[in-house]
């Protein structure tokens, strides 16, 4: 790995802002010390192993749990009949038709994709519930799967959920600008049959969980999980359980990743909770890694159909109309926020005006989708970048130019999108520059003959992308008028302790993205004191008033909303200590600093009380003031400035920051197999001010990784009678250490001019590398027969077809010229 | 069914101390360290000895340790991620070479590549890239794209952390 720092130390924030803090996460996760979900015990816990379907779609006609029960150790079960008595269906953010989905913690009378949990097993050890799950006897019903979304909308097709009278959860128009008006103007309408974004997830390497209490006196449960964002499983469980949310006790400390995949663990957490309740005792459930891909938050596949793209006789693009279909698996468990979402990266990085976008998303007996790293954008941003690339391919630009022209340019910014959605900063035309220069990107003919003399075929691609961050809620309104939810927000506390420690707890819950010191960074520069003499809570607790009701870490976000809520706490602990420090030395607060870790009179700073003093005074020594000493115990919410979308135009910013990736690649096809080589990789990232760059390095790889595994590699792969046929990490191949290109990258600060510290959200990499790998694919097979790269998954035996039969895919690409 | 009722008592030496435990015969030694021992450093990440989030050093040698039932570890010797570090919690060079390089962030797979980390560079005390990319193939991570995890070897093996 090449790091070229290009812009590294040109914007320093402070001591600690701004510079790469080590990590203060990892003394314990070095050493083994994390505390995880699993690691969490309690006296007399019973072990849950699921039933699961071993049907895509099948009816339960009866469920015997008897002989489970007699096996000794055996603790007690759970069915979907009880727990259609003991609860209600979960709340639906969609509109009719998908609000009629009835979803419940387990299959309640049907089976709809296979891995469905269907009866809930509790034993003294996790064999013994798995042995007794074995003997628990479900007698299924098989019916006609549909595991294909486009099928799944067609006439006659198996209904999954008869309430909804068919398949379809949402359908709506998104249409902006005058497109009728675009392509009578257009010289070039390039026509493209259909492209396919492949089901893939990121697939943590801890899979979900939780060890889940019940305190009988107070009818609240506790759950110790890796859920990643609380805020939502709340207001998915209470309701459902019939409790208010205090009861709801949610703790996390260390989660072995979760990449928007540990979003949707309600269900589960219901039927645990309902179990600790029965059984009277702690529940501790595990998901097995089969379990996690057969049934866990696969990312959304999409197709896009009829696309056309309207474009000048000098590369000018227009517009587009397109038809998305996009499957969302058996339940609605996040869906369809999938629909809206992509609109905020409606235009790409494009100035086209004219956009047309019908998007219908289908219920298919496949594992349930819910967010996965760069959700619904990363789709729609894949789309965009192919239109670039196929556009060029079939029009005779060059990929490189055209997309220079068309970009929004750095004077456009903040740039308003056709959507109203607001580009905040960034310089694209700069950051393609430097990311061809990282790439070599001036030799490349060179190095496409030499690969030649060696029988390889060599490409170069770009995927430009934005990783869109720090959702306004209200979007959700545009796919469900009904919803009451807008804005965002997150909370964290500062205090000064007696002994005058510094203590921040936030409402987040970090994955490994380093939350604990970055936000240790903000509040030493701002109260002016070392860096290690602030000390961050690990984790997440909702009995701590430390989180609101978006709180959690999903979405690109932490630097902009968690930061915004640390920054204004240590604003306000601040204020608090130089109020303090005037009223013992009884001068103006103006005349009060804070600088090395004192409150001092600027003029004097021999006259200086440490922390030790102005915490100890309000917290245990405050006898005799005249009026109330400040309390040095701040809390913040942070709370972007949006409005609610205009419904009926679709119209309104939709997130806060846009951050940018540009992503280059040379890959090497073998023409014999269709092995795809990526031998070298660049990756430019502008996420505006960093607050520790090593952080922002590492999420830059991490996303980069994750695209590479999903173009080459990662796929849930469905038969036809709905079984997965990647269900573990041997069928579904993970990159590991030997399958990595040489990478290089390179950062450019453009502030966001919206955020309290000049701060985007990132983290997500807006799928990158699949997009820049699809194109570099495209570019090689120039050379064999000029195959159209239209799926994102390209493994060898799909380049292969390609090389086999280009015209079939060329034969998808239609161009009419005037 | 499996017989999960079938027990026996095995001894098994762990960063240094002998535990003596009586387990069943169908526990897998990576359930034994978490579970019975609440070694919970080691972790689990798969199902198919694919992860390697459960590595150990088995009599030496990194081994899954879900891919090993607890009574074929009777009479071994094992080392731990808890087993790493100094008493007073001193970190080894590799532990500080992985926080210098950022070469972790969530940290699930972590104890799992420091310990084949810590086996290659008992065996190979200045490996190349190359070689610990070899020696990591068996341990996944999802978070880094490994490299930073190659950097933070490299460099322990050049001389320890800086």
């Amino acid at each position: 790995m090449t790091a070229i720092e290009t812009e590294a130390g040109t914007l320093r924030k402070g001591a600690a802002m701004g510079q790469s803090v080590p990590r203060r996460e990892d003394r314990r996760l070095v050493q083994g010390q994390g505390l995880f979900f699993d690691d969490v015990k309690r006296k007399g816990m019973g072990y849950l192993h699921f039933v699961r379907s071993p049907y895509a779609h099948a009816t339960i006609s009866s469920i015997d749990v008897s002989a489970a029960l007699e096996l000794p150790g055996v603790y007690g079960t759970l069915t979907g009949d009880e727990v259609a008595i003991l609860t209600d269906p979960f709340f639906q953010i969609a509109a009719p038709p998908g609000a009629a989905v009835k979803d419940y913690a387990l299959a309640v009378g049907k089976a709809r994709y296979v891995g469905e949990p269907v009866v809930a097993v509790v034993a003294e050890t996790r064999e013994r519930a798995r042995d007794a799950a074995e003997l628990v006897m479900v007698d299924y019903e098989p019916l006609e799967p549909v595991v294909d979304a486009r099928a799944a909308l067609a006439e006659g097709a198996p209904v999954l959920h008869e309430e909804c009278g068919g398949n379809l959860s949402y359908a709506g128009v998104w249409e902006w600008g005058d497109v009728d008006a675009a392509f009578a103007e257009a010289d070039h309408v390039v026509k493209i049959d259909e492209l396919h974004f492949d089901r893939f997830n990121s697939t943590p390497l801890e899979c979900s969980g939780a060890l889940v209490e019940y305190n009988r006196g107070t009818s609240q449960w506790t759950m110790y999980t890796n859920n990643q964002f609380p805020g939502f499983a709340a207001i998915m469980m209470g309701p459902a359980m019939r409790v208010g949310l205090d009861k709801l006790r949610i703790v996390t400390q260390d989660i072995g990743g979760g990449f928007g995949n540990k979003i949707t663990t309600h269900p589960q957490l219901v039927a645990c909770c309902l179990l600790a309740r029965k059984l009277n005792r702690p529940i501790q459930w595990t998901e097995w890694r089969t379990e996690f891909h057969q049934s866990m938050s696969h990312g959304n596949e999409r197709w896009f159909e009829e696309t056309e793209v309207a474009v000048k006789a000098d590369g000018t693009l227009l517009g587009f109309r397109t038809k998305a279909i996009d499957d969302a698996g058996a339940y609605l468990r996040y869906e369809p926020l999938g629909g809206v979402i992509w609109s905020q990266v409606a235009a790409g990085l494009y100035k086209w005006r004219n956009l047309r976008l019908e998007f219908t998303q289908a219920m298919t007996n496949k594992a349930p989708v819910s967010p996965n790293r760069g959700y619904s954008r990363m789709q729609h941003l894949w789309f965009t970048e192919r239109v670039i690339d196929i556009v060029a391919h079939t029009l005779g630009f060059d990929p490189v130019e055209i997309r220079r022209q068309n970009y929004v340019q750095p004077e456009d910014m903040p740039y308003e999108t056709p959507n109203g959605c607001v580009y905040d900063s960034g310089d694209y035309p700069r950051a393609l520059e430097l990311v061809l220069e990282l790439i070599g990107a001036d030799t490349i003919e060179e190095r496409r003959a030499e690969a030649a003399s060696r029988g390889k075929l060599l490409g170069l691609g770009i995927g430009s992308t934005l990783d869109s961050g720090t959702n306004n809620f209200g979007q959700s309104q545009l796919i469900n008028p009904e919803l009451q939810f807008s804005g965002n927000n997150e909370v964290a506390t500062v205090k000064l302790d007696i002994f005058g420690e510094v203590v921040v707890t936030l409402g987040t819950t970090p994955q490994g993205q380093g939350h604990e010191t970055t936000a240790a960074q903000v509040v030493a520069d701002i109260l002016n004191c070392d860096v290690n003499m602030v000390h961050v809570r690990a984790g997440h607790d909702s009995y701590w008033n430390s989180h609101a009701g978006f709180s959690g870490t999903y979405a690109s976000q932490f630097a902009v909303t968690g930061l915004g809520a640390v920054k204004g706490a240590a604003d306000l602990l601040a204020g608090d200590m130089v109020k303090l420090a005037s009223m013992v030395f009884q001068c103006p607060e103006e005349a009060i600093e804070l600088a090395d870790g004192f409150a001092r009179i600027k003029d004097n700073p021999e006259a200086a009380l440490p922390f030790m003093a102005l915490g100890a005074i309000p917290n245990a020594n405050n006898a005799g003031f005249p009026e109330d000493p400040p309390t040095m115990n701040r809390r913040f919410v942070y709370r972007p400035p949006f409005q609610v979308p205009d419904k009926e135009r679709k119209f309104g910013n939709l997130t806060l920051t846009y951050s940018l990736q540009m992503h280059a690649c040379v890959v090497e096809i073998d023409p014999e197999t269709g092995v795809t080589e990526v031998v070298e990789y660049a990756a430019v990232d502008d996420c505006g001010v960093r607050i520790n760059p090593q952080i922002v390095e590492g999420q830059v790889m991490g996303a980069t990784a994750h695209a590479i595994g999903a173009a080459l590699w990662e796929s849930f792969v469905y038969d036809e009678d709905g079984n997965l046929l990647t269900p573990n990490f041997y069928d579904y191949h993970v990159p590991h250490a030997l399958d990595m290109p040489p990478l290089k990258t390179a950062a450019i600060e453009s502030p966001s001019p919206f955020t309290p510290l000049g701060t985007k959200g990132m983290g997500e990499g807006g799928g990158g590398g699949i997009h820049c790998i699809c194109a570099g694919i495209q570019d090689a097979l120039r050379a064999a027969g000029g195959a159209i790269v239209t799926d994102s998954h390209n493994p060898y035996h799909r380049v292969w077809e390609l090389l086999s039969d280009p015209e079939r895919s060329r034969g998808s690409v239609e161009v009419s010229s005037r | 069914m499996a017989t999960t009722s079938t027990r026996k008592t095995i001894s098994v030496e762990i960063n240094g101390r002998t535990h003596e435990r009586d387990v069943p015969a169908s526990m897998l030694l990576v359930h034994f360290l978490r579970d019975e021992l609440d070694l919970t450093g080691t972790h689990v990440g798969c199902d198919t000895g694919s992860c390697g989030a459960c590595t150990v050093q088995l009599r030496g040698d990194a081994v899954k340790s879900c891919c090993l039932l607890a009574v074929q570890a009777d009479g071994a010797s094992i080392t731990t991620v808890e087993g790493l570090a100094g008493d007073e919690g001193e970190l080894t060079p590799l532990q500080q070479s992985f926080n210098e390089h950022h070469a972790l962030q969530c940290g699930y797979c972590t104890p799992g590549m420091l310990m084949s980390a810590t086996a290659l560079l008992e065996h190979n005390p200045h490996p190349s890239e190359d070689d610990v990319k070899v020696a990591l193939q068996g341990n996944l991570c999802r978070c880094t794209g490994y490299w930073n995890i190659i950097d933070a070897v490299v460099a322990a093996g050049e001389g320890g952390a800086r």
